[in-house]
């Protein structure tokens, strides 16, 4: 059964230094409240997973959570690149990020296998891409059967995967709809889980298909209204682009980057206590 | 002659010669930015019935605007259905479902390989790309795949530093021996023209030019000694209902999104 707890709590307990860690979502329910709680807590040494990192991962990336990054397509979605996570790549600040890196074909396979615990996962992929070369972790092998070439690579199985849902029962069911990503496969394939959710419901009133995930899969559910800011919640809340378009001058230099951490997520309590920062910080420079 | 004397922008052309490509009732994997856009205008002048399809998970996706990125809401509640990533991959591209994969790039060689990893070396690169996302099995999948880019030396390589999605790798038969299913990229449309593989050594060779380009104009923005066909072509100017459509889809992202279409 999934608890049902605060963010920071939920962290401090299903979350350790040195340990495999997923926050997914594709570019619809990102879990930023999660990442920066993450942040908060000083967490170090992590494997961060994820088949898009973006903004999230360039903070905690740039704030030294990471080690190794495991990842398919690294960028500011809509603007550009992600500074914190070039800097790490190209200069090693603040210090050197190992990388893994696979397609999102292989990447979304290796959840499923992960899911499905098996320990790797079979795709037609990767022929003819310079990615083998540099990705010990890209294989190939023989169909059983036909002979055939198939690519191999090894299941994700995060010993956390965090992601933001627009809502759950108070029993901990979790309802998402709109685009999906991978988030139902991240979670079935990780030992523990954190769900934040826009809102915590007497009845789901959801359609059979809709619960995504059933209570007893979840370690713990957070109520995080808006915890997907600056990306958005189908149904609650749009994505705020000019976030998006701030955040490339602030992460483009280490100092600006590391003063706007400072004030916005380090000397804040919390999610709700960042966007009111933010509020003000956005005021100011108008 | 510069495009300043015509009624048209360079990119328009581009945007507009790309979307003629697309047939009605094709079924299309979208990648973002140009090939979103191209594909859009396609569904809303001469292919109403193609089907787009976008890596997030949106089949048959109908939007208002352009889309910023590739998750967008507006993909989802104007699709036939939403399914998750993995699905999207395994059943309908990997399933061999996909007519034609359209798809951006930073670089492109002499064989339409793909670089969208890095510049420079792997380990010490000097540009971080943002890496391959679904265009490796896009580009290996789809019965055949149209690459949409703007042409200058720095993109047009003779020999990319990381091929990230292959092409037709060194030519000739090699894309078919190295056991890859679908055809490859048939055209290459740029801001200058058009470049299709040649028929046996597969070797991009300009076919069309963009009306108030020069050849030596073509040559310059290419990073190899560039083949001219000798039936060079002029690209067909964009007609008014396609310009007018471009224009107003361009003004309506505008409006909604305060930018146009994005790039990730």
């Amino acid at each position: 059964m999934a608890k049902i707890t605060p963010l920071r709590e939920a962290v401090a307990s299903l979350v350790h230094d040195g340990d495999t860690v997923a926050l997914e979502g594709f570019t619809h329910l990102i879990p930023h409240a999660a990442g920066h709680e993450i942040i908060r807590q000083g967490r170090r040494d992590l494997t961060l997973v994820r088949m898009t990192p973006d903004l999230i991962y360039d903070q905690m990336i740039g704030m030294g959570c990471a080690r190794k990054l495991i990842f398919s397509w690294g960028g500011n979605p809509g603007v550009g690149s992600l500074h914190r996570f070039r800097d790490a790549v190209e200069q090693g600040w603040p210090h050197r990020l190992e990388t893994e890196e696979h397609s999102h074909a292989g990447m979304a396979n290796a959840y499923v296998a992960g899911a499905s615990n098996l320990p790797f996962a079979l795709l037609r992929g990767y022929t003819g891409s310079d990615l083998p070369k540099v990705n010990p972790n890209i294989r190939f092998v023989e169909c059983p059967f036909t002979g055939e070439k198939l690519a191999a690579i090894p299941s994700v199985r995060p010993d956390v995967t965090v992601i933001h849902a627009q809502k759950a029962d108070r029993r901990g069911n979790v309802l998402i709809w709109g685009i999906l990503g991978v988030q139902k496969e991240a979670v079935l394939a990780a030992k523990r889980s954190i769900v934040t959710v826009e809102e915590i419901v007497d009845d789901l009133e959801a359609p059979t298909n809709a619960c995504v995930l059933p209570t007893w899969a979840v370690s713990a559910v957070c109520h995080v209204p808006g915890g997907a800011y600056p990306s958005y919640a189908q149904g609650y809340s749009e994505r705020d682009n000019s976030f998006y378009k701030a955040w490339d001058p602030i992460a483009r230099s280490r100092e600006t980057f590391q003063a706007w951490m400072q004030r916005h997520v380090l000397d804040t309590d919390d999610f709700a206590g960042f966007r009111r920062v933010l509020a003000e910080s956005v005021k100011e420079a108008v | 002659m510069s495009n300043e004397t015509l009624d048209f922008t360079a990119t328009e052309i581009m945007t507009v010669a790309a979307s003629r490509l697309l047939q009605n009732g094709t079924v299309c994997f979208v990648g973002i930015g140009l090939p979103s856009t191209a594909a859009n205008l396609a569904r809303l002048t001469h292919a109403p019935d193609v089907v787009l399809i976008y890596e997030s998970g949106p089949i048959g996706a109908k939007p208002t605007v352009l889309p910023l990125s590739i998750g967008d809401g507006d993909l989802a509640l104007t699709a036939d259905t939403v399914v998750g990533t993995p699905e999207i991959f395994r059943y309908w591209l990997q399933g061999g479902r996909i007519d034609v994969g359209f798809l951006g790039a930073a670089q492109v060689d002499r064989f339409a390989n793909i670089n969208t990893t890095v510049i420079g070396p792997y380990d010490a690169p000097k540009v971080r790309l943002p890496g391959a996302g679904g265009a490796p099995e896009i580009a290996s999948q789809a019965k055949e795949v149209f690459i949409v880019l703007k042409q200058s030396p720095k993109a047009f390589v003779a020999k990319l530093p990381f091929v990230t999605s292959a092409g037709y790798l060194d030519g000739g038969d090699a894309r078919a021996k190295a056991g890859i299913p679908g055809a490859g990229p048939t055209a290459v449309i740029t801001d200058l023209g058009i470049l299709t593989p040649d028929p046996v050594t597969k070797e991009l060779t300009l076919t069309s030019i963009h009306p108030g380009v020069t050849v030596e104009q073509v040559k310059a923005a290419t990073g190899w000694d560039l083949k001219i066909s000798p039936d060079l072509k002029t690209t067909e100017i964009p007609d008014a209902g396609a310009l007018a459509a471009l224009r107003d889809l361009q003004a309506r992202t505008a409006a909604a999104h305060g930018q146009l279409g994005g790039e990730g």
